[in-house]
């Protein structure tokens, strides 16, 4: 598991685009700005749509680990 | 002792799995070995995709509801009533007005979607939709006298019921407002929430042009944040801004409460098995149609062909028998590309769509289909 630490971690494991993309767009309206939202997805889309999603909303992606079967993408709320 | 089969929520899912049931265990039921319920908080059935056409005075509400009795076989007791508790251990429900089997031995969830508007500042207020009756009334009489300025359609949550329908209603607007010679004074722009205009790429790939064609304006990334209906300005996630004169918006959506509580999903909706549909987080208990978190669309024919999945399935498990039918993710849609044109789309978890080439036969196949959709919901169809 990763060190970075999150105030929530959504899991959109097994859903199909755009889902964890949604998933992490209600996650961000709900927390601080300032804080960091993992998103767990097994779809590879998201290391795609969730960086530009975030350059188009200025948030940012602080890391992107790769898990055993799914990716875990840490995003800070602008 | 009988056996309980109780059916939450009697819509397009539930009503179509009812009336399986009642045919497959037709003797059981007449032996008093089998009981299935059918539990909806309203008397009548709704029939949702009539409210795409209220707003241009195509239809009325009244097409879209009829007495859920009257489309239910009689061997399944109808009892309009409210689940508002479910506890997946005792296998027991709670009723609002104490009306149905308090003990179950399957249960199936099938209580659609619910609209959440106010999870967007403003917006309640603010913005018009054809996602409820009342919603589709209220839009009728703004859009019958709009002569003039920007209509915007805005995707606000995903998922929502029937992807389709927000495209639908910017190609028939445009078509609505070109036959009646307005619509060099109105714009109409369409915003999606991620980078292209629908959920599914070859969808968006397919409607992008057309969009372009017809000179509808594209927002993409574009998930409201705040609707100030006073000054009709409507503000992005994504820092764009947005001026529009009449405001179309999908609402957030959300499942039940009570599935939440009970532990069954996130958000209302059923975490499910995406091909067994069984939850994934109780025994014996199913969910179809909307609540169901299968990744596929929120779509009448989705509930419909699963439907028939659970049906089996129960049938199998309630005679000791291996239940082995699955669910392929088929789903049908007809889009409406127009007042009188539309294109038709069907697809898989294995089959993306392709969508057919627009056209008045395929338009009057989608009001065919409205209308014997009573037959689909009584499973005749
Ligand atoms: C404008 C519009 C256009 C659409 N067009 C199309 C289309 O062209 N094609 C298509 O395939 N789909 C279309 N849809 C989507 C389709 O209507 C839904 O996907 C479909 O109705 C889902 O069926 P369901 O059985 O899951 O839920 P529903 O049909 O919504 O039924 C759920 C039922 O459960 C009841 N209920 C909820 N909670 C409880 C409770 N606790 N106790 C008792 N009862 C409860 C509800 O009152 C309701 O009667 C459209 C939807 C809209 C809004």
């Amino acid at each position: 598991m990763s060190e970075t630490q999150a105030e929530k971690t959504v899991d959109a494991r097994g859903a199909a685009c755009p889902g964890p993309l949604m998933d992490l767009v209600g996650a961000i309206r709900e927390v601080d700005s300032g804080s960091v939202v993992a998103l767990l997805s097994d779809n590879d889309q998201s290391l795609v749509d969730v960086p530009e999603w975030a350059d188009e909303s200025g948030n940012e992606v602080v890391a992107t680990e790769e898990e055993d079967d799914y990716y875990r993408i840490l995003v800070r709320k602008a | 002792m009988t056996r309980e089969v109780v059916i939450v929520g009697g819509g397009t899912g539930g009503s179509v799995l009812a009336n399986d049931l009642a045919d497959r265990f037709e003797a059981e039921i007449d032996a008093g070995d089998v009981r299935v319920t059918l539990v909806n908080d309203s008397e009548d059935h709704v029939y949702k995709p009539v409210w795409l056409y209220v707003p241009f005075g195509k239809r009325e509400p009244s097409d879209g509801r009829r007495p859920l009795r009257d489309l239910v076989d009689s061997r399944v007791d109808v009892v309009v009533d409210r689940v508002t508790d479910i506890d997946t251990d005792a296998q027991r429900l709670t009723y609002r007005d104490g009306g149905g089997p308090g003990r179950y031995d399957k249960l199936v969830l099938a209580t659609g979607s619910t609209l959440a508007p106010d999870e967007i500042p403003g917006l309640a207020g603010g913005g018009h939709n054809y996602y409820t009756e009342e919603g589709a009334l209220a839009l009728q009489d703004e859009l019958l006298s709009f002569t003039e300025g920007h209509l915007v359609l805005s995707v606000i949550g995903s998922p929502h019921m029937c992807p389709a329908a927000p495209l639908e209603f910017v190609f028939m607007a445009d078509d609505w407002f070109r036959k009646r010679g307005l619509r060099d004074d109105i714009d109409i722009t369409y915003t999606y929430p991620i980078q292209r205009v629908h959920g599914n790429p070859h969808i968006a790939e397919w409607a992008e042009p057309l969009m372009e064609d017809r000179g509808i304006n594209v927002e993409t990334f574009f998930n409201a944040e705040e609707i100030d209906a006073e000054n009709g300005v409507m503000t992005s996630m994504e820092g764009g801004e947005l001026d529009y004169d009449l405001l179309v918006a999908i609402p957030p959506h959300r499942g039940i409460d009570l599935v939440e509580d009970a532990g069954l999903g996130d958000r209302g909706w059923v975490e499910v098995d995406s091909e067994t549909l069984e939850a994934e987080h109780a025994d014996n208990v199913y969910a179809l149609g909307d609540t169901a978190d299968a990744g596929v669309p929120k779509a009448g024919s989705v509930a419909h062909y699963q439907a028939g999945v659970v049906a089996q399935r129960i049938a199998s498990e309630l005679r000791d028998r291996p239940a082995t039918e699955t669910y392929d993710g088929k789903t049908l849609c007809f889009v409406e590309t127009g007042m009188d044109a539309a294109s038709y789309v069907e697809f898989d978890y294995e089959n993306p769509p392709s969508p057919a080439t627009p056209s008045k036969k395929l338009h009057w196949a989608k009001l065919a289909y409205n209308e014997s959709y009573w037959l689909t919901a009584r499973g005749l169809l």
